[in-house]
């Protein structure tokens, strides 16, 4: 149960942080906003529900991407990478701390992104909802790894999307499919597959990403 | 002098010798030509344009290898710490790419002319191959924005390993929705063809497979070389 004290401390750390300094959270509630607003101006008069889901989407993944890129900003600026990998946890409890974070901040951008969504477009399904919650396991458990490989490189916050959204393709396949159709549970059994392979995947390899 | 580490990266592990390696591959893929232009007959529903399959599926299989290849000398730097592993799966990575981009190319002008379309997203296999496609560019982006040493070695091969998840994941969620219109050439009984086709069919493949590890093997002496000058001019400066 020590794995999980050190899980809890690591993520209340990037909790606390984004309570006192407020860099992430503003920034993806804004995007979100301003993503669906311009989604409206995209969509020609008389598009279909089913153009404006898939853009829901889209919001979604990018809003991910923008939280995801900062994730680890302090670890690099403040060098608190060397201080974590330092600690004498298991390495792979870094990596779960901060995708439990990650979500954390998606999570309330979504509370605020879906209900916008229902008052500017069409009403949000349960199956969406749900579509929702598993993608973003599968968004943040990806999204953070790769955040971590792309600190370590020079082109950093330009690399992070061209690494994760060919491995986001499968999510997207998922969750679109899970919003549109009638009986989404193939789709969603498929979003937890995906949540569960990559999920083992990132916790067994997050130590050869920090250690040298 | 600091000259051992050059050793380990020594030259002198191929085998087979890269101007017979060569050679094989030349008579090879002169075979497999002269099968797929003069000995098979045409096919009965697409005639003549159907030649093409011997060369995309091949290349195809070959690619998928070549990543495989990558996968796998990837896994050995993780595990066995495998000093040469590093470099070996870059090139098999390369290697796939360039098979990966003859693909999407004879893919493209066979369904043109079978489909009339340059391109098909109803198409399973070409629509996973691109998948595939855009993830090993973005092994290449994330390897040239690290600098050389156990880190990048660590990165690209944990990212290597990711795709060998990412295949049979993009696979499912291609096939989760959608109609089949890839002609299937192998299925669970067997190539579903016969005589002359399977025999040039064999061929081609052998040919591009020999031709792989041809560049693969040139591209990798290549690049030793390369880090044995690097060592020497920074042990004489």
């Amino acid at each position: 149960m020590n794995y999980l004290a050190d899980v809890g401390a690591l993520a209340r750390k990037d909790l606390l942080l984004e309570l006192r300094a407020r860099d992430t959270l503003p920034a993806m509630l804004l995007f979100v906003v301003s993503a669906l607003v311009v989604f409206h101006f995209v969509l020609p008069a008389g598009s279909s529900d089913l153009a404006a889901t898939g853009l829901l989407w889209v919001a979604l993944l990018f809003t991910a991407l923008l939280g995801l890129s900062r994730a680890f900003a302090a670890e690099r600026e403040q060098g608190v990478i060397d201080g974590l990998v330092l600690a004498p946890s298991d390495r792979s409890a870094i990596w779960l701390a901060k995708s439990l974070a990650t979500l954390a901040f998606l999570a309330a951008a979504e509370v605020v992104a879906l209900p916008l969504y229902a008052l500017f477009f069409h009403h949000v399904g349960g199956a969406t909802v749900l579509a929702v919650a598993l993608a973003d396991l599968g968004i943040c458990a990806v999204g953070t790894f790769l955040g971590a490989i792309a600190v370590a490189t020079r082109a950093r916050d330009l690399i992070l999307p061209v690494l994760f959204l060919p491995l986001a393709i499968p999510i997207v396949v998922g969750a679109v499919g899970a919003s549109v159709v009638a009986s989404p549970g193939r789709y969603l059994g498929f979003l937890a597959l995906y949540d569960l392979l990559f999920a083992v995947v990132c916790w067994a390899s997050f130590e050869y990403v920090v250690s040298e | 002098m600091n000259l051992p580490a050059a050793t380990i990266q020594g030259v002198g592990r191929t085998r087979i010798s890269l101007p017979a390696l060569a050679a094989a591959s030349l008579v090879l893929v002169t075979t497999a030509l002269v099968f797929v232009f003069f000995v098979v007959p045409n096919d009965a529903n697409q005639g003549f344009s159907q030649r093409i399959f011997y060369f995309h599926v091949s290349i195809a299989i070959t690619a998928y290898a070549c990543f495989a290849g990558g996968a796998w000398k990837a896994l050995r730097h993780l595990w066995k710490r495998d000093p040469r592993a590093d470099l070996e799966s870059y090139v098999f990575v390369h290697q796939g790419l360039i098979f990966g981009t003859l693909v999407l190319l004879t893919g493209s002008i066979w369904a043109k002319i079978s489909w009339g379309h340059w391109w098909l997203w109803s198409e399973d296999q070409l629509v996973l191959f691109l998948v595939l496609y855009l993830f090993y560019c973005a092994y290449f982006m994330l390897r040239f924005s690290v600098d050389p040493g156990p880190q990048r070695a660590n990165l690209s091969a944990v990212y290597v390993l990711f795709g060998l998840v990412l295949i049979p994941v993009s696979f499912a969620a291609i096939r989760l929705a959608k109609q089949l219109i890839h002609p299937v050439v192998f299925t669970l009984h067997g190539p579903n063809f016969g005589g002359w086709i399977l025999v040039t069919y064999c061929i081609a493949q052998v040919a591009m497979l020999v031709l792989a590890y041809t560049l693969y093997q040139l591209e990798l002496s290549g690049k030793r070389l390369d880090v044995r000058l690097r060592r020497l001019r920074e042990a004489l400066a």
